[in-house]
């Protein structure tokens, strides 16, 4: 709500507390909530229980689970429990700032293309499609071999302004189908300024839609994340899931048995990305009210 | 005059590249005044919803002017000003709301934006008011999702809304044409009442017999040009323009069946028939006091505008 509607103030909890009451009773999304929670919980706090650094030799070697090291230990007696931690925290840093930054460029870009249309919507749709037919994965590897940049915000920056073409193309077309409506003539009618109409008429029109693209390119973050850690470009300074794999294969952990050095960060990543689209399809049936089965 | 459309159009571009233009209105002319309703008829596509638009600035204009109290609109930098004294109602009433929101958002959408000082009690009673005054009882209305509301009622909440901005013109572009008949002269008798309060309105529509009952002057367009305008007994008492007639004897009537209608065809031209003086405005000739017609054939396609030429 801006300033400009103290008299909105009334309306809004009402509405607020409606929302809340199917969120509540939605099982798709009270679960993909609780797995995100955890996870999320684990990734802020776990680290701070943790009295050494991840890459601390501080156990015997090639150790499976046990009471005192809960995910066992690498070959070289690192903690994978710790590892595990501190990876979960780099990868919602990641997927956060690379989703928040791709999903902010995309809607921007898809709002204002698809609402002016005319020549600012041909200026941004040549834009649009040369950063989509960029091979996005290679401009990374690039980037992040030539530039040497190996810290996660830096990680984060690139993923963000590589892969919000899409999405600002989604946003395009769906903006495009809803400005003829008739209630935004309506809005225009009662002298609503354009940005506050793109917020407020045709922004919540597609709420669930943009939550399910910023889930898409926060899952999405997190995969490119992994990929290019895997590959031997993570970050040097910290531990991340994709970096734990990434070991895990080099020193064939797979071959010697050692399921749980690389089970876990494989784990965390799949049931982070699907709890994620599970949450989608909740918060759809809890925003549209035509999905509503109540 | 209150409103004052000259030589009004529309081009669109149209074809791949735009090289083609599609004219919607071509150099249409007429006027609304205060406590005035005026029908706009024609069939679709001729144009009568693209002058509505621009009237409500939604659409830009290609060439001519139209001015409200002798401003040219596309001069009035502050929409809201305008808008607090011109209003649309269109077709549609369903997908004039948002579906995520309450319908009763329309009015505090006014509110927000033109009422920013009035208190909450006071507000509550001015939205009472005004959905009384379109016959709606406010505990129904209020608070419900447009989906749980019926279309007449969700077209007198957009009239309400208009009558809460107490604007002077109201632009109602076909919007009796979604609504039951039952519901029908309801909205038609509230257009009287506001007629009655001062309010000039545009009653666009393509049905002959409302813009007969409502109105006081009609205009007819066809292919975005007007074909005959005047005061509504007047046209429709005695139509003069082809294209009138053939309107006029289109519509199903009772005691008549089909076959029994004739087609008056051989109609001389009375735009060229009409002395020269009589052309005050441009492309339309006074057949009588207050009342013009244009051209037989400037509407029609090329080969019928030649024959009637030839006669003439």
């Amino acid at each position: 709500m801006s300033e400009a509607s103290p008299e909105a103030q009334p309306r809004t909890p009402t509405a607020r507390r409606e929302a809340l009451h199917f969120a509540l009773r939605n099982r798709k999304l009270v679960v993909g909530t609780i797995i995100i929670g955890v996870f999320l919980v684990a990734a802020v706090f776990g680290p701070m229980t943790i009295d050494h650094k991840p890459t601390d030799y501080v156990g015997p070697p090639m150790t499976p689970p046990s009471s005192e090291f809960w995910f066992g230990t690498t070959t070289f007696g690192q903690d994978v429990f710790a590892q595990f931690l501190y990876g979960l925290r780099s990868t919602f840093l990641v997927g956060a700032l690379g989703g928040v930054l791709a999903a902010a460029v995309g809607m921007v870009v898809g709002f204002v293309a698809g609402y002016r249309g005319g020549w600012v919507d041909e200026l941004l749709n040549m834009l649009t499609n040369i950063v989509l037919v960029l091979p996005a994965l290679v401009v990374l590897l690039i980037v992040n071999a030539y530039l040497g940049v190996r810290s996660i915000g830096v990680q984060a920056l690139f993923i963000g302004l590589t892969s919000w073409p899409w999405a600002a193309r989604a946003i395009r077309a769906q903006t495009f189908s809803l400005r003829s409506r008739d209630f935004v003539d309506l809005a225009r009618l009662s002298g609503v300024r354009t940005p506050k109409i793109i917020l407020r008429e045709i922004a919540p029109n597609m709420s669930s839609y943009l939550f399910l693209t910023f889930i898409l390119l926060f899952g999405s973050a997190i995969l490119i994340a992994a990929s290019l850690d895997f590959i031997g470009l993570g970050p040097t300074d910290s531990v991340s899931l994709g970096l734990m794999l990434n070991n895990a294969a080099r020193w064939s952990a797979l071959q010697l048995g050692m399921w749980w050095w690389f089970i876990p960060p494989g784990a965390g990543i799949t049931a982070i990305v699907g709890a994620l689209y599970v949450m989608n399809v909740g918060l759809d049936e809890v925003f549209n009210p035509k999905l509503r089965e109540m | 005059m209150m409103l004052k459309l000259d030589g009004v159009s529309k081009v669109y571009r149209v074809g791949a590249f735009g090289g083609r233009e599609l004219k919607a209105v071509s150099d249409v002319s007429f006027e609304v005044g205060e406590g005035e309703v005026v029908s706009l008829i024609g069939e679709s596509g001729s144009g009568k919803s693209t002058i509505g638009r621009m009237i409500l600035r939604l659409a830009s204009i290609s060439s001519g002017t139209i001015t409200f109290d002798g401003r040219d609109i596309t001069s009035i930098k502050d929409r809201k000003e305008y808008y607090r004294q011109v209003q649309g109602v269109f077709q549609d009433p369903f997908s004039c709301y948002n579906p995520v929101f309450r319908a009763d958002r329309v009015f505090s959408m006014i509110k927000e934006q033109y009422f920013p000082r009035v208190g909450a009690d006071e507000w509550r009673k001015r939205v009472a008011a005004a959905l009384e005054s379109v016959r709606l009882d406010p505990g129904n209305v209020l608070g419900k999702y447009p989906h749980q509301l019926s279309g007449g009622q969700l077209q007198r909440m957009l009239i309400a809304r208009a009558v809460l901005l107490d604007i002077r013109l109201l632009v109602a572009d076909e919007i009796i044409s979604m609504l039951d008949a039952s519901t029908r002269i309801d909205v038609l008798n509230l257009l009287a009442d506001l007629r009655a309060r001062g309010l000039g309105i545009l009653f666009v529509t393509h049905d002959l017999s409302l813009g007969n009952y409502v109105s006081d002057r009609t205009v007819v367009l066809r292919h975005g040009k007007i074909v005959e305008m005047g005061r509504t007994d007047l046209v429709f008492g005695n139509p003069v323009h082809p294209y009138t007639r053939s309107l006029l004897a289109s519509v199903p009537r009772l005691h008549t069946k089909w076959a029994d209608v004739a087609t008056g065809d051989d109609v001389p031209c009375a735009y060229h028939e009409a002395p020269r003086d009589s052309r005050t405005r441009p492309g339309l000739a006074e057949v009588e006091a207050g009342h013009w017609v244009a051209c037989a054939g400037c509407a029609a396609s090329g080969i019928e505008e030649k024959k009637i030429k030839e006669k003439a």
